[in-house]
């Protein structure tokens, strides 16, 4: 029983979960409102209560915190609060106030599952985790049912989560088969690369790509954030991402390690890839939701930079590339939520046109979270794109950084065409003067205070550096 | 802990926050112009106390030098340090900033967030100069970069956004090379120290060293406007605000034979040797073709970016030559042609304002219009072409001596070729002065117009002192520079 509460981030997680769960069943029509402070509050408790970094292992290695990792839990959290703050304004139409505790107690379940991902030490709780964070994700991006493309994309993202969700549990099993374990301390000492080994490996490997939509494995990505609700789109384009790459580079290294010779080949190509492909596409879109879909596949490619580190640099560079990239991102969604909320549905770049004379505010808040994605300093973006450069580079990696840093100047230039719309281009009708929702923009505040200080701070990256 | 050197990004963060605060257009003009003249009278006290400490025996390679530990895992300072080259390029800025504003006195419209962006680009290029920490000075490369895209974009004129978008990617391409470049010189020095004048005492292996060296060269080199890559200078200086272009021309382009000399020669010095016949090729065909380039351009910002081309790649090419004479000339040459492009561009934007047209074809006898304006012209012009007793002839004067010096034949050869572009730069010069200026005045509706302002009268007033006080007493300078380029030409004939 001890054992449990040394869990205690996910003791404290479930505890906000069944809060809320109750608060949902008892609290009568009129006092719905309640449920919004209660959640950014008890969350916000959760968040800071449980921030203590420490190293845990129980269950005899099932379950396995590092101090990284719950650095990792924090930011998740943390992330998922800028969610909550983000997503009120849209609860509160019509259409959705009466679903509203069951957007709370979905989103926290995805993080719990999040948590257990992140922090297992055996393939059997690792995958608990992952459909943990899967299914009631898909109910998120279903959301809308009768609204736009809601139902669509809860459709894809399901099927596409569980085809992943196979071709994993395939790799599992065939791993399983060649040491007979699967507590990732096993493994270690008995993969070392033959065939069989490299098939699991591949097909681990592909599962979890899906998850992090990399390039070839990315198809759902577009259609599915362009159909979710937008608060979940931002959801899942930085916290489910931001968990899923940190799973990975755990499995990669403590699982696969001896592999190396055989995954970074592997890896090498896969990042290129999926950067350019994402930087691509992007350039493209109109719809301001795809867009920010194929700028995350990108970035997905960026974040992936990091495992080609060694293990320590690699692992705290990610984790500080996740942690400014949920504070830009998030800050963007916000911006694209807010006047969607605010228009009834405008999402198109063109919409955009002239915001800088009619929401100042708004535009410089999407303008420094855009500048912070192409890594422009002196925003956050720019430090932790370099930490992972430095990474790559620091094992000799010379090429795919040169062409990782080749793509900035292309992301820069799909970045730069939002930014044009909303302070060079004029408009007929632009989006009137607005003010959003307190909640958006305490959100929004926060969010841009990470981007303006996360980087020019160093104190983060050296407590990453320093835990792991 | 404090470091009188900080105050040059300290005051243009306070200007910004003063900008941000004010509410009227009389409030922003009183900050900008507090701020630029404590940053003039900041630069010209360093000057003093620069050769000051000199005289007084003082032999370290860089003063007033500090350092901060910023991001300790990757041994990232805040190190700050200046020898001769970079008090002089701070006293240019300065003296660009400064008139920078006056030149830009009535502009409109969103006046305060115009200053806002001029402000973070000039705190952009400060810090590159007092800094002496590849990150830090790559941060603040690109902080200057940035704000040209909405400098440009919402303030321009022409094809102001295809100018804007060129003008910035190409320069974001040009960083990232650089990126690449400082990390390679970072690991192959051992990844201890990221402070330049720590890594110039480590050897880099020479492998590592070729491979790097043209990645961070041609980096630099597309601010400094290499051939091929120059392209687009002359679109973003077209359409790019007159202070914007002044300020572009005039200080950012030296960023890029700065960081070439400061960086990419001194830290790798073998390197340096065994590219350096490729990239004197590049600088030559620069300098001729931006000459000829010139010539039969119609537009006035155009004749001047092509010119700027041709000069700057003077630049690069006396730094290639690498003899102590020639890397002087070519600080000088940095410092003169900051002060005559933007004093150029001044006056064209300032005649733009009053014609609307800078098709050289469709003016004449301005003299008779605007007499001072035109005078001044002229006088730049002279300038440009190296009259003596003005900048461009001191500084060309040394680069081509220094040039000559080298006794390599193929070296000598380059510098016969590139010495011709004095005489086509006399063409372009004298030819537009006489289209646009002499003669009879054509176009009725010009009768009406006004001679210049009062502010502008000051911007240029101030630019036309500077080229004949450095004409005048080059051995200020000469002498300077000659201290700050000593380590890295020992360093590269060693």
């Amino acid at each position: 029983m001890t054992q449990f509460f040394q869990m205690r981030q996910e003791i404290g997680l479930t505890a906000v979960f069944l809060l809320m769960f109750v608060a949902d069943l008892f609290l009568s029509e009129k006092h719905r409102n309640l449920l919004h402070p209660t959640a950014c509050i008890l969350l916000a408790l959760q968040t800071v209560l449980t921030a203590r970094p420490e190293d845990v292992t129980l269950f005899a290695g099932m379950y396995h915190s590092t101090e990284l990792a719950s650095a990792l839990k924090t930011i998740l959290s943390f992330g998922t609060l800028l969610v909550f703050l983000q997503s009120t304004q849209w609860l509160n139409r019509p259409d959705a106030r009466h679903k509203t505790g069951e957007f709370y107690t979905l989103a926290l379940s995805t993080l719990i599952g999040m948590y257990f991902m992140v922090s297992a030490g055996h393939f059997l709780l690792f995958f608990l985790g992952l459909e943990l964070a899967t299914v009631p994700m898909a109910c998120l991006v279903a959301f809308d049912k009768y609204k736009g493309n809601s139902a669509e994309a809860g459709a894809k993202f399901i099927l596409y989560a569980l085809f992943s969700s196979g071709i994993f549990l395939y790799g599992v099993s065939l791993i399983y088969g060649a040491v007979g374990s699967l507590y990732f301390e096993d493994m270690q000492l008995h993969l070392h690369g033959c065939e069989l080994q490299i098939l699991a490996l591949v097909f681990v490997f592909t599962g979890l790509a899906f998850k992090l939509s990399l390039v070839p494995f990315h198809l759902w990505t577009a259609d599915t954030y362009q159909g979710a609700p937008t608060a979940v789109s931002g959801m899942l384009s930085a916290i489910s991402k931001g968990a899923a790459a940190f799973a990975l580079m755990t499995i990669l290294f403590k699982v696969f390690g001896r592999m190396a010779a055989q995954w970074e080949l592997m890896l090498e190509i896969v990042i290129v890839i999926t950067i350019t492909v994402g930087n691509l596409f992007a350039m493209r879109q109109k719809n301001m939701k795809r867009f920010m879909a194929f700028s995350s596949i990108s970035q997905a490619g960026y974040i992936m930079l990091a495992m080609l580190g060694d293990y320590g640099q690699g692992s705290a560079s990610l984790v500080y590339y996740i942690a400014v990239y949920v504070f830009a991102n998030l800050a963007v969604f916000g911006v694209i939520n807010s006047i969607e909320q605010q228009t009834h549905g405008k999402v198109l770049r063109d919409d955009y046109k002239g915001l800088y004379a009619t929401n100042p505010k708004l535009t410089m808040v999407m303008t420094l979270a855009l500048f912070s994605l192409a890594g422009i300093p002196p925003f956050a973006g720019f430090f932790s794109k370099f930490m992972v450069f430095a990474s790559a580079f620091s094992q000799g990696h010379y090429v795919v950084v040169f062409l990782a840093l080749i793509n900035t100047v292309i992301s820069l230039y799909y970045y730069l065409l939002v930014v044009k719309a909303m302070f060079i281009d004029t408009s007929e009708e632009p989006v009137a003067p607005f003010r959003s929702s307190p909640y958006m923009r305490i959100s929004l505040v926060l969010c841009l205070c990470g981007v303006l200080f996360l980087g020019l701070a160093s104190g983060v990256y050296t407590l990453f550096t320093t835990l792991a | 802990m404090f470091n009188i050197l900080m105050l040059f990004v300290l005051i243009p963060l306070l200007m910004m926050a003063g900008l941000w605060a004010s509410r009227n257009i009389r409030q922003v003009r009183g900050v900008m112009v507090t701020g630029a003249s404590l940053l003039l009278a900041l630069s010209i006290w360093l000057l003093c106390d620069y050769i000051g400490l000199r005289r007084s025996g003082e032999t370290a390679q860089m003063l007033h030098t500090s350092s901060i530990s910023w991001y300790e895992p990757l041994h990232i300072c805040l190190s700050l340090g200046v020898d001769g080259i970079s008090v002089a390029m701070l006293l240019l800025s300065s003296v660009i900033v400064f008139t920078g504003v006056f030149a830009s006195w009535r502009l409109q419209p969103m006046t305060k967030e115009y200053f806002l962006w001029y402000t973070l680009l000039s705190l952009g290029v400060y810090g590159f100069f007092i800094s002496t920490d590849l990150f830090t000075m790559f941060m603040f490369y690109e902080v200057a970069l940035i704000p040209m895209y909405l400098l440009i974009g919402v303030w321009g004129s022409g094809r102001k956004e295809y100018s804007a978008m060129k003008l910035t990617l190409m320069l974001m391409g040009g960083s990232a090379l650089i990126l690449i470049g400082i990390l390679g010189v970072y690991y192959g020095a051992g990844a201890v120290s990221m402070n330049i004048l720590e890594i110039a005492q480590v050897d880099i292996p020479v492998q590592m060293q070729n491979t790097f060296f043209p990645l961070l060269f041609l980096g630099f080199g597309i601010l400094g406007a290499l051939f091929p890559f120059h392209t687009w200078s002359p679109d973003g200086h077209a359409s790019a605000p007159t202070a914007v272009s002044m300020l572009h021309a005039g200080v950012l382009m030296k960023l890029g034979g700065y960081g070439c000399f400061r960086i990419a020669m001194y830290l790798m010095p073998e390197g340096a040797q065994m590219w350096d016949e490729v990239f004197l090729v590049l600088t030559t065909v620069s300098v001729v073709y931006g000459a000829f380039s010139a010539v039969v351009q119609t537009d006035l910002k155009y004749i001047n970016a092509y010119s700027s081309v041709s000069h700057c790649g003077l630049v690069l090419f006396a730094l290639l030559m690498m003899t102590r004479t020639s890397c002087t000339g070519a600080v000088l040459q940095m410092l003169s042609h900051g002060l005559m492009t933007a004093l150029f561009f001044a006056l064209i934007g300032m005649i733009y304002g009053r014609t609307h047209t800078r098709d050289i074809r469709q003016m004449s006898g301005l003299m008779k219009v605007m007499p001072c304006l035109a005078v001044c012209y002229v006088i730049a012009g002279l300038a440009n072409l190296g009259l003596p007793g003005f900048s461009g002839f001191v500084a060309e004067m040394t680069v081509f001596t220094g040039s000559f010096e080298n006794p390599d034949l193929f070296r000598r050869i380059c510098t016969v070729i590139a010495t011709c572009s004095i005489v086509i730069t006399a063409v372009y010069i004298l030819r537009t002065v006489g289209r646009f200026l002499y003669g009879e005045v054509k176009n009725p509706e010009f009768l009406k117009l006004k001679d210049a302002t009062w502010d502008e009268r000051t911007a240029v007033f101030i630019l036309i002192a500077c080229v004949f006080g450095l004409g005048v007493v080059p051995f200020i300078f000469s002498d300077l520079i000659a201290t700050g380029v000593e380590p890295v030409v020992s360093q590269l004939i060693k």
